[in-house]
């Protein structure tokens, strides 16, 4: 499986992330949140930043199921899906993530009926190969 | 205020055959093809002072120009983000023209996709930013990413597998009509399409463009020049690049409306500096990576309303005799994935009234670069 090369502006989301918490960058000055991180905010171009922390609650926005070829860890849970969640806090902070059926559960565990574009899902965190990823799970299974 | 507007033309096109594999090197390939565009356009290579291509396009300025027997060159220029290149190489050629840099241009692309490697398989050099906020996840390919768009806009606007079946088809019936085209001789039916394998649900294989080995290139000079040469000029009326505020490459899922994509930036400025509308486009060459990039196009070069691209597609509005025909050699869907090169030079023929597709009495087409990455676009006129 493919982990995270990480750069200045991304690191502190997989540290927090590593410590089960779900944060995203906001600009120090104007509060504004962006994503993905960068050094500067668009907005008001201050360089402050923070590192807010957010509900994990989200909704699916759109999904996508891969199907091969693809790389070897990920064809051998094909067909798998993907999804990108909005966080119900701020709904134009958009997550790429992975629907499963529960915290440590394979790509794939979730049959791919039980994805609809706006059900309610909550942030769990994974360990993959080292990496604390940020997954999803259904509000309501 | 001077500008490009018909200032320059296209005079000259080539291209090599299209296969699943060819044996010559990219180098080669891309040689041959500047050498045919340069015989095309009956100039000597040693008049050749302005090149453009691809950053991606890997046999550089320096080796083209040695191999060809080039002149000296006083403008060269690469244009980034894949596929929303292609026309954007003209257009640099057609600005340094106008702006006396060079005098003779020439644009190409040369690619082994069929038999190299695939952009998307080189994981270490696409990791860090963007990717690290996707590609754990599985979003792996082009594919993926664009499927994530589709979805959505399915489910904002009611579009189905039967409207990108449409975008696929009529690729592929010019393709059928297009003897150069890979998929000449392999007509396409909704059953085919609705029974093919997946790829990234909902697109399946038909919804993706071709892996192909080849080359194209064309010569771009003034207008002036243009009258003395053997071919009809195919004036560069208009032409824009695109990339809108906040866009983000492929995944543009963290702009505040994902949706439009770089074409609505192009397209804006693409008409303010043409003498006509999209009402009087007679031809279109609109990049097809994947079928999803063809509705969306259609909105944002203002063929139709927001949200109406998948319905534009309809009553066979994309085939010959229909409102907006398209890819008339076949497309990166049919005829061949040059990174959209091959649209440019088939914009050319229908200007000449040289398709195997022709639209009767085309006097305007538009061409445009890939959608969903920063774009480019041109207005060719006859």
């Amino acid at each position: 499986m493919l982990t995270p090369v990480v750069d200045d502006d991304g690191a502190p989301f997989w540290q927090y992330a590593a410590q089960g918490e779900l944060r995203v960058q906001a600009c120090a000055d104007c509060g504004e949140l962006r994503f993905p991180p960068r050094p500067c905010c668009p907005h008001c171009r201050s360089f402050a930043s923070e590192w807010r922390r957010m509900s994990g609650r989200g909704r699916v926005w759109s999904y996508v199921i891969p199907h091969p070829p693809l790389l070897p860890g990920y064809a051998e849970q094909a067909p798998y899906n993907a999804i990108v969640v909005e966080l119900v806090e701020a709904p134009r902070i958009r997550l790429v993530g992975n629907l499963v059926s529960g915290p440590g559960e394979p790509l794939n565990s979730l049959s791919p009926e039980r994805i609809r574009i706006g059900a309610r899902v909550q942030v769990v965190f994974t360990d993959s190969d080292g990496v604390s990823v940020p997954r999803w799970v259904l509000e309501r299974p | 205020m001077p500008g490009i507007k018909d200032a320059t033309a296209v005079v000259g096109i080539g291209q090599t055959p299209f296969a699943k594999q060819l044996p010559e090197s990219e180098k080669a390939l891309a040689c041959r093809a500047i050498l045919a565009a340069l015989d095309d356009a009956g100039i000597a290579p040693a008049e050749v002072d302005g090149l453009a291509s691809y950053t991606m396009e890997e046999t550089d300025e320096v080796e083209v120009a040695k191999a060809v027997g080039l002149g000296d060159l006083t403008f060269f220029s690469k244009v980034g983000y894949g596929g929303g290149g292609s026309c954007a190489t003209v257009a640099h050629l057609a600005a340094a023209i106008a702006a006396g840099q060079a005098t003779v241009g020439v644009a190409w692309r040369s690619r082994k996709r069929g038999s190299g490697p695939r952009p998307w398989k080189n994981t270490a050099s696409q990791l860090p930013t963007p990717a690290q906020w996707t590609r754990p996840f599985g979003l792996l390919r082009p594919a993926d990413e664009i499927a994530m768009l589709a979805r959505r806009y399915m489910h904002e606007y009611g579009a189905t597998r039967d409207h990108l079946f449409h975008v696929a088809l009529a690729c592929r019936n010019r393709a059928n009509q297009n003897p150069a085209a890979i998929m000449y001789e392999r007509p396409l039916t909704r059953e085919m399409y609705m029974t093919s394998r997946w790829i990234s649900e909902p697109l399946c294989l038909y919804d993706n463009c071709l892996e192909t080995d080849g080359a194209l290139a064309c010569v771009v000079v003034s207008a002036e020049r243009a009258r003395d040469c053997p071919q009809r000029p195919v004036y560069v009326h208009s032409a824009a690049q695109g990339l809108p505020a906040q866009h983000h490459g492929m995944v543009n899922y963290w702009n505040d409306d994902p949706l439009t994509g770089p074409a609505w930036t192009a397209a804006r400025h693409l008409w303010k500096h043409a003498d006509f509308t999209p009402d009087d486009v007679d031809v279109a060459q609109i990049y097809d990576a994947f079928t999803p990039l063809i509705p969306l196009s259609l909105e944002g070069y203002g063929f139709c309303g927001r949200g109406e691209g998948a319905a534009f597609t309809e009553g066979g509005a994309l085939e010959m005799g229909g409102r907006l025909p398209i890819n008339t050699g076949g497309g990166g869907l049919s005829e061949a994935y040059v990174h959209g090169f091959n649209l440019i030079n088939e914009g050319v023929k229908q200007l000449r009234g040289t398709s195997t597709a022709q639209v009767p009495g085309a006097a305007t087409c538009l061409v445009t670069a890939g959608e969903g990455v920063p774009t480019s676009a041109l207005l060719l006129r006859s």
